[in-house]
C-alpha cells in the first residue's frame, strides 16, 4: 500500500517539474526577456535569473521540510502523548525560527540591492552619436522615422525596426491617440507611450538576429495585433537598408504595375497612405513607399505576400476587426494590378 | 407590470444599437441616396424647394419621387460617429471647416445648411464636390465612410442622435462636445447668387 502511494507520488512530482519545463521553453526565442540580444535585456535577465534561482531554493527547502514533517508523524502511529514542557526542544525550535527570519531578511536585502543596481545601469544616458529613432504608436500599429540632419535623408517605414549591432539607439516614444506601451524583450524592459508626454528608452544591441515587440498597454479593439519586427544586423548591413530605404518609391516595370499605380492614386489608397516619389503623401497610414521588403502586413497579423494583400487590401476587417482600414470593393483586374504594384515597392 | 417590461427592453434595444460596433456591415444604400439628385446643375439647392421660380431647384422627380430623407443608421451609433469624427480629422475636413466653427469653408454647427441637411444631401456634397472650394471625393472615399462623415456633420448642429453623439473630443475644443450641443432645426438658408 505505502509502496504504491510512493509511486504515485513520483509520478505527480514529474508531472510538477514538467510544468515548468514546458513553460520554459515557450519563453526561447524571438520575443522572450530570457534571451538577451542587448546589454540592457543582459542585466535585467541576469536579475531575473537571480530571482528564480534563490527563490526556487526556498521554495524546495521548504517543501522538502514540509514533506519530511509529514511522514515523521505518519511513522509513529502510536496515540499522540500529552505535550510536556521540554526546554532544550525549545531553545531548538527558536534557534531555528530565528535563523530562518534572519535569512529570510539578508534574502530580501540582496534582492533589494540587486534591484537598485539593475535599475541604476538602466538609466544610463546614450552614447554620444546615438542613433536616434522616433516610434510613434498608433491604433494599431507603430510608424518607425529614422532622424537625420537633413529632413530629406530622414526615413520613414511602419512595424519594423533595423538597428546596427554595437551602436546606442535611442527611441524617442510618442503616441497621438491613447497610450501604448513599447516593448522589445530581447532588447529592454517595456516603456510607455503617453500622448502628449514623449518618453525615450536606450538599448545597444550585442546579438545580431531578427527579434519581436509588442504593444505592452491595453489599446483597443486590435492591441493583440500590434506587433513589429526588430531586426539586428551589423553596420555595414544596416547602413545598406537605411540607404535602399531612402530611395523613393520604385517607378513601375510594366503595364501591370504601371496600371497598379493609377488605382492606387485614384482610389481611396491614397487618402491615407504615402508612397515617396509620387503625389501620395496622406499621413494617417504607414508609409507604403518599401511596403514590398516587408515581412508582414498589418502590424505582424499575416505575411506579406500576393495572396495576402489581396485579401487585406479587399477586406482588413475580417483579417483585423476593426482596423482604422476600410472595405475596398475593387474589380479583380484593379486589384490585381494594384497588389502587383504595391509587392514592387521593394 | 407589462409596460414596464415593455419599457425596459426598449431602453435596452436602444442602447444594443448605441454601442453596436458594425466593422463589416453595409451602409445605407448609396444609389437610393443618388436618385432623385441631379447631378448636372452648378448649384444643387436643398431638399424640397421644387419650385421651377426659383431656378437652381431640385427636381425631385427621380424613383424615389418624395423628399422622404434616407435614414442613416449610424446617427444612433456611437462607435461611427466616433470614426466620423476621426475621420473628419484625416481627411482635412478641419482644414475648410475647423470644427464645425467654419473657416474657408461654411460652418457646419449653425442652422444654415446652403446644399441642404439630410444625410443623403450631406453625402452627395462630399461625394460629389460643391462650387467654391468642396472638392469631390467620389471614389476616394469608401460609401461607408462617407455616412459616418455625413452622421457625424449633422450632430455637429444636433441633428443625430444625441446619445450616440461624441461626448468627448480628441482636440483641444472650443465648444460643448456634440452630444450636449442645442439642436439646430435646419433653416432655408438663401441659394447663394451667382457672382
Amino acid at each position: 500500500m505505502q509502496n504504491r502511494t510512493g509511486t504515485s507520488l513520483t509520478l505527480n512530482f514529474r508531472l510538477l517539474l514538467c510544468i515548468p519545463i514546458m513553460a520554459l521553453t515557450g519563453c526561447s526565442g524571438m520575443q522572450s526577456a530570457l534571451n538577451p540580444a542587448g546589454a540592457q535585456a543582459g542585466r535585467i535577465s541576469g536579475l531575473w535569473w537571480l530571482f528564480f534561482f534563490v527563490l526556487t531554493s526556498v521554495y524546495v527547502l521548504v517543501l522538502i521540510f514540509t514533506i519530511a514533517v509529514f511522514f515523521r508523524r505518519h511513522r509513529s502511529s502510536l496515540p499522540l502523548a500529552p505535550e510536556l514542557p521540554h526546554p532544550p526542544r525549545e531553545r531548538r525550535a527558536q534557534t531555528i525560527v530565528g535563523s530562518a527570519v534572519g535569512v529570510t531578511v539578508i534574502i530580501l536585502f540582496v534582492f533589494l540591492f540587486a534591484e537598485f543596481a539593475t535599475g541604476h545601469s538602466l538609466q544610463e544616458q546614450p552614447e554620444p552619436g546615438a542613433l536616434q529613432i522616433k516610434v510613434t504608436g498608433r491604433q494599431w500599429w507603430w510608424e518607425v522615422q529614422y532622424q537625420d540632419p537633413t529632413p530629406s535623408r530622414m526615413v520613414t517605414t511602419a512595424n519594423e525596426i533595423h538597428v546596427p549591432v554595437g551602436r546606442s539607439v535611442q527611441f524617442q516614444l510618442q503616441s497621438p491617440d491613447v497610450i501604448h506601451s513599447f516593448w522589445a524583450p530581447n532588447f529592454h524592459g517595456k516603456k510607455d507611450l503617453i500622448p502628449g508626454h514623449p518618453t525615450t528608452l536606450t538599448f545597444k544591441a550585442t546579438t545580431p538576429g531578427t527579434f519581436r515587440g509588442q504593444c505592452a498597454e491595453y489599446c483597443g479593439f486590435q492591441h493583440a495585433h500590434m506587433r513589429f519586427v526588430i531586426v539586428a544586423e551589423s553596420t555595414n548591413d544596416f547602413q545598406t537598408w537605411l540607404e535602399q530605404q531612402r530611395q523613393p518609391g520604385r517607378e513601375p516595370g510594366d503595364e501591370t504595375e504601371k496600371k497598379g499605380k493609377e488605382v492606387f492614386m485614384s482610389a481611396s489608397c491614397v487618402m491615407c497612405h504615402t508612397i515617396q516619389g509620387t503625389p501620395a503623401r496622406a499621413t494617417v497610414g504607414p508609409d507604403l513607399t518599401h511596403l514590398g521588403s516587408r515581412p508582414f502586413l498589418g502590424a505582424g497579423t499575416i505575411p506579406n505576400n500576393l495572396g495576402h494583400l489581396g485579401g487585406w487590401v479587399l477586406d482588413p476587417q475580417s483579417i483585423k476587426p476593426g482596423v482604422h482600414m476600410p472595405q475596398n470593393n475593387l474589380s479583380p483586374g484593379d486589384l490585381r494590378a494594384l497588389i502587383a504594384y504595391l509587392e514592387s515597392l521593394k | 407590470m407589462k409596460h414596464a417590461v415593455l419599457i425596459l427592453a426598449s431602453v435596452l434595444l436602444v442602447s444594443c444599437k448605441r454601442e453596436e460596433r458594425g466593422f463589416r456591415v453595409s451602409p445605407p444604400s448609396a444609389n437610393e441616396a443618388m436618385q432623385g439628385l441631379r447631378i448636372s446643375t452648378l448649384i444643387p439647392g436643398p431638399h424640397g424647394t421644387n419650385d421651377p421660380s426659383k431656378g437652381n431647384a431640385l427636381e425631385l422627380t427621380g424613383d424615389r419621387g418624395t423628399n422622404q430623407p434616407v435614414h442613416n443608421d449610424y446617427e444612433e451609433n456611437a462607435y461611427a460617429m466616433s470614426e466620423g469624427s476621426r475621420l473628419f480629422e484625416n481627411f482635412n475636413c478641419v482644414g475648410c471647416h475647423s470644427h464645425g466653427g467654419g473657416g474657408m469653408g461654411p460652418p457646419l454647427m449653425d442652422d444654415k445648411w446652403i446644399y441642404g441637411s439630410n444625410p443623403e444631401q450631406i453625402f452627395a456634397t462630399i461625394e460629389q464636390g460643391r462650387p467654391n472650394g468642396m472638392p469631390s471625393f467620389r471614389g476616394r472615399i469608401p460609401d461607408a465612410q462617407v455616412w459616418q462623415l455625413a452622421a457625424y456633420v449633422r450632430s455637429m448642429s444636433g441633428l443625430a442622435s444625441k446619445s450616440a453623439a461624441p461626448g468627448r473630443e480628441d482636440h483641444l475644443s472650443g465648444k460643448k462636445p456634440e452630444s450636449s450641443t442645442k439642436t439646430q432645426s435646419p433653416k432655408d438658408s438663401a441659394t447663394p447668387k451667382p457672382r
